[in-house]
């Protein structure tokens, strides 16, 4: 009797502590959009948001992930020592690009408005962009890696339905066909990019 | 320059009507997939972006960026004004891809906001309760159709386009767009060729404006800029096509499940 007490303990604990600490993906968004927010709107100089905005990035972003979707089916053919020189060189390029956008906003207000479970793998979180004097209202979604609900990722930004990283792996393999499909060519363009 | 657009048109023409002959509805997705349509002509692509590069530079972007600080009134009636006309290519081509409902939907919208609207300035009909305007072409009436997009193509000043869009435009030409009949077609002395040209060149620096800092970045960040351009205008296609700006509707999912394995 006081094993199976126990048992049924044990699984209220398990159950209830993985509840507490999964985090729902459009509030995992709403608060990452608020720091960036709250950061961007900081009278900091721009190369200090941009350093910040990389921390929060490699908290929040699965860089690892989109790097190797980025790829397209040019990451099977790797070994594995091209594989660590892609993601390490992909890291670099994704944090100065991410950052280097969204530092050029100063102020944005973001709200979260819906969100889509896709499957246990993916939600798509849905938010707008204020409109300002200058641009008009945009409409941004998220697609948000769930295989761990406790620590969701950004894995694709989705303005007006145009997908940032579907739009970098046609960069990607554009740059690897005009030479050759050698990854060489993409890591020699790639650090250029980051040393510029 | 005239005698190669043809060439690239007609070769990629054929190419279009290969793809119809085996269309299926089914499949309208699929045959615009961005990442499916070929860039037949990439030498030609790359020197008409070339071009369009340099005219951006010594004329949209100066002009826009002037537009841009204009009063938010006037920019808006500007960006309305151009909106209701372009709704005399959209009623038709919501016709021809059934959806009759909408064809009056966008009848009444201009009704009203031409004349309510002071000539389209003010966009009454949204006022009004009447639904978000969408903005239809014969290129996706024909994509509707099951007609395959056939090459990627940049054509000189016009910019970005596929061989199927370029040559549905045609029928602008020939009767397909009211405005173009009132203004260069006939001579009804009430407006001139002129009139036509003008709302063109403003509709390209109201876009150019609305979107000025997403290109400046786009530009500023992209390895390649040409293909970033590409992929952005395909995937834009692909949506109005579907009239659907939800990306597991438009585009194939697969890729993302597939890195899980890797």
């Amino acid at each position: 009797m006081m094993k199976k007490n126990l048992l049924i303990l044990l699984i209220i604990f398990l159950s209830t502590s993985y509840s507490a600490f999964s985090i729902e993906p459009d509030i995992f968004v709403q608060s990452t959009v608020n720091r960036a927010s709250k950061l961007l709107g900081e009278n900091i100089s721009k190369e200090e948001k941009i350093e910040k905005l990389k921390l929060i990035a490699k908290e929040t972003v699965d860089i690892k992930g989109i790097g190797f979707y980025t790829l397209g089916v040019k990451r099977k053919s790797l070994n594995d020592e091209e594989k660590k020189n892609y993601t390490k060189l992909f890291e670099v390029y994704f944090l100065k690009s991410f950052s280097s956008r969204l530092a050029e906003y100063t102020n944005p207000e973001i709200d979260v408005t819906n969100k889509e479970k896709l499957n246990d793998n993916y939600t798509i979180v849905n938010s707008v962009l204020k409109a300002t004097n200058e641009r008009p209202e945009i409409n941004i979604d998220w697609r948000i890696y769930t295989k761990n609900p406790d620590n969701p990722q950004i894995r694709d930004l989705i303005i007006e339905g145009l997908s940032l990283a579907r739009t970098q792996k046609e960069e990607f393999a554009s740059v690897l066909s005009s030479n050759d499909n050698d990854i060489k060519a993409l890591f020699r363009v790639l650090k250029e990019f980051s040393n510029n | 320059m005239m005698k190669k657009i043809l060439v690239i048109l007609i070769t990629t023409f054929t190419l279009i009507t290969n793809v119809y002959a085996s269309s299926d509805g089914e499949l309208v997705l699929k045959k615009n997939e961005p990442s499916e349509i070929k860039d037949c002509s990439e030498t030609f692509n790359k020197a008409s972006f070339a071009l369009n590069q340099g005219l951006d530079k010594v004329i949209f972007k100066p002009v826009s960026s002037v537009y841009r600080v204009l009063p938010s009134p006037v920019k808006t009636g500007v960006s309305n004004s151009l909106n209701n006309l372009s709704n005399v290519v959209t009623i038709p081509n919501n016709i021809l891809q059934g959806e009759f409902a909408l064809a009056g939907v966008n009848t009444g919208r201009f009704l009203i906001n031409t004349t309510v609207g002071v000539l389209g300035l003010i966009d009454v009909a949204t006022y009004l309760g009447f639904s978000e305007y969408v903005k239809e072409d014969y290129g996706q009436s024909l994509a509707s159709y099951g007609v395959g997009p056939g090459c990627y193509l940049v054509l000189p000043v016009l910019g970005p386009t596929t061989a199927r869009d370029t040559m549905a435009s045609l029928t602008n030409f020939v009767g397909g767009d009211a405005w173009y009949n009132v203004t260069v077609k006939n001579d009804t002395h009430y407006f001139r060729d002129v009139d036509y040209y003008a709302s063109r060149v403003t509709a390209g620096v109201d876009f150019r404006a609305k979107n000025f800092d997403s290109i400046e970045n786009l530009e500023k960040n992209s390895l390649d800029f040409y293909a970033s351009v590409k992929s952005l205008y395909l995937q834009d296609r692909q949506q109005r096509i579907l009239n659907s700006t939800k990306i597991i509707e438009t585009q194939d999912d697969s890729d993302w499940e597939e890195i899980e394995t890797q």
